[in-house]
């Protein structure tokens, strides 16, 4: 059994890992640091229009565009005159797994059939295990869903706990663990036992899958309203749907479409802990996820991840979970759609941005997901009260992740918060500086470092030089 | 124990896949002190009692071995009481909508 200690499978996980996506990253390799995303992206995955074929086949994406005209009018009778962009939602919920995570799993269950996998594995506590389980039933392979679920004193998270049952349902085996990064363990030793395909969240294949929602907001908004939209804005966990949309909206040829990132603000809690597990009312769509994986996107289970936030962002900006829960009520209340709530989060941030935008502006919320028992603000809410967390009205400005939740008393305090991007950029090169332990880096690198940050070269030599004493050299 | 639970049973097993002094050395103080588990459903292989050590089948026919813990492991998550932080807002969204001063 020793072969099966915990350090020895972890120090099998490149072998692992090449077997169970059949991509050998170190052919991207280049320079001293860096690696070539785009021939990455595009050697890899699939084309949009074979991706768009793909999901045609197993109903994934076309998910109705919705204006949300009772949600803008609320936020316009709130702005100041001329101010309230119109609202428009892409209802991803329509998809076959209740989620946009669908368009991310179809294209690797796609790849792993073609390739002769039996099966499928994910490593998700979220939607993307239902969407994986969805996909792959249709093209009848076998799923395992490994989740972190529960806490040391075996209570489940209500969330989560639905999340398992829905794979359960598409006929998928759900390991479920306790609170603890060595999920992974368990995750490598499954693809060692089956030979499954890792659905990884975070392949090209994965990546790519998304980029149709970000071209087809552009087009149906193109057609109906004869303008591109003005900002798209994203609820961001681990980046790949930032990314995959952003790319989208490019491929589209929408060049001055703001993308806008959004997270839930859980500052405070420690994704790693036992103890803050289930003190929080939201398992995705968080700072606890969305500010690591933008700051250092190869902590994945890839080894270069195609998720990569940094290169996408114009603004990024949190909410509280509180205001979410509004939104996600108001949604319901006056434009007649249940969903969420985790997915409304960039919903409650554009019910905020509308208002600094002018009426003549279009904001694009692009996602909605599946709601039900355990996935609710009522359960969340519920369960919050019973772990001991101090849920009331008043000022969400008040409201402290761990210790409260904290319900809006008036729609007029829902209010983004924003994230300095430049400290998110800077802690980006701090981390590769320091693993990479560079003293000069060539032109190559300095371009590839560029496009991490999505900066100029010049502004990148800049922060090099002055931050890290870093030397470009060649010319 | 109880009665007998049936070969063929659809039932839910429990492990410790890595004990208390053994995680991951990244893990926070508060989830190091306590073990790594695994909850896993499949059908039972042999007539068992809650507590033995059994054998399932899971529905990807993987053979996991584990703590019997529950037969026709439940469902047990819900929507709950009605939450009153909540029951203010579509009243008062509706009438700032509704009306011409918000």
């Amino acid at each position: 059994m020793a072969a099966n200690d915990y350090g020895e499978v972890m120090g099998r996980k490149n072998e692992i890992m090449k077997k169970a996506v059949g991509i050998d990253y170190e052919r991207f390799a280049t320079g001293k640091i860096g690696f070539d995303y785009e021939r990455m992206m595009s050697e890899v995955g699939y084309k949009l229009d074979e991706i768009i074929k793909i999901q045609s086949e197993t109903a994934v994406g076309k998910t109705p565009f919705i204006e949300l005209k009772n949600i803008t009018k609320l936020a316009r009778k709130l702005a100041p005159e001329g101010k309230g962009a119109r609202i428009f939602l892409k209802d991803e919920a329509a998809n076959p797994s209740g989620s946009y995570k669908a368009r991310r799993a179809s294209v690797s269950v796609y790849h792993a059939e073609k390739e002769g996998y039996p099966g499928v594995v994910a490593a998700t506590s979220g939607n993307y295990g239902a969407a994986v389980a969805s996909q792959a039933v249709m093209r009848n392979l076998e799923t395992i869903i490994v989740q972190e679920v529960f806490d040391s004193r075996g209570v489940g998270q209500p969330e989560i706990l639905e999340k398992g049952r829905k794979c359960e349902a598409y006929g998928a085996e759900v390991l479920q663990l306790s609170v603890g990064p060595e999920l992974f363990y368990t995750f490598l030793r499954v693809l060692e036992d089956t030979g499954f395909f890792n659905a990884s969240l975070y392949t090209p294949f994965g990546i790519a899958g998304v980029e149709p929602l970000g071209y087809e907001i552009v087009k149906e908004l193109k057609e109906r309203e004869n303008k591109e939209p003005d900002a798209v804005i994203i609820t961001h966990a681990g980046g790949g749907n930032l990314t995959g949309t952003a790319r989208g909206i490019l491929k589209s040829g929408a060049k001055d479409t703001k993308i806008i990132a959004a997270s839930v603000d859980l500052s405070g809690l420690h994704m790693a802990s036992d103890h803050d597990f289930n003190r929080k009312s939201f398992t995705t769509g968080h700072t606890g996820f969305g500010v690591p994986f933008a700051t250092w996107p190869d902590r994945a289970d890839v080894p270069r991840n195609a998720a990569r936030a940094l290169r996408y962002m114009d603004e990024y900006v949190t909410v509280k979970q509180g205001e979410v829960f509004y939104i996600t009520e108001a949604l319901a209340q006056i434009e007649g759609m249940e969903r969420g709530p985790a997915g409304n989060t960039s919903l409650a941030a554009a019910f905020d941005l509308a208002q600094k935008m002018n009426e003549d502006q279009i904001i694009v919320v692009q996602e909605t997901e599946y709601t039900g028992a355990g996935k609710h603000p009522m359960a969340q809410l519920n369960f919050a009260k019973e772990n001991g967390i101090d849920v009331r009205n008043g000022h969400p400005e008040q409201e402290k992740a761990g210790k409260s939740v904290i319900i809006p008393e008036h729609p007029s305090q829902i209010k983004t918060r924003d994230v300095d991007l430049d400290q998110l950029k800077l802690s980006y090169l701090t981390k590769v500086v320091k693993d990479t332990n560079v003293k000069e880096i060539n032109q190559i690198d300095l371009k590839f470092l560029a496009d991490e940050i999505n900066k100029s070269k010049k502004a990148t030599e800049k922060i090099l030089k002055e931050e890290f004493n870093l030397a470009v050299v060649g010319g | 124990m109880g009665d007998v639970i049936k070969a063929g049973s659809w039932v839910q097993i429990y492990q410790v896949i890595l004990p208390a002094g053994k995680r991951a050395p990244q893990v926070p103080e508060d989830t190091k002190k306590v073990p790594l588990e695994l909850k896993a459903k499949g059908f039972l292989q042999e007539d068992a009692n809650l507590g033995d050590t059994v054998e399932i089948k899971t529905v990807t026919n993987r053979i996991l071995k584990g703590e019997l813990i529950e037969v026709n492991p439940s469902y047990e998550h819900k929507f709950g009481k009605m939450i009153p932080e909540l029951l203010q807002i579509g009243p008062q969204i509706r009438k700032i909508i509704r009306d011409k001063e918000v």
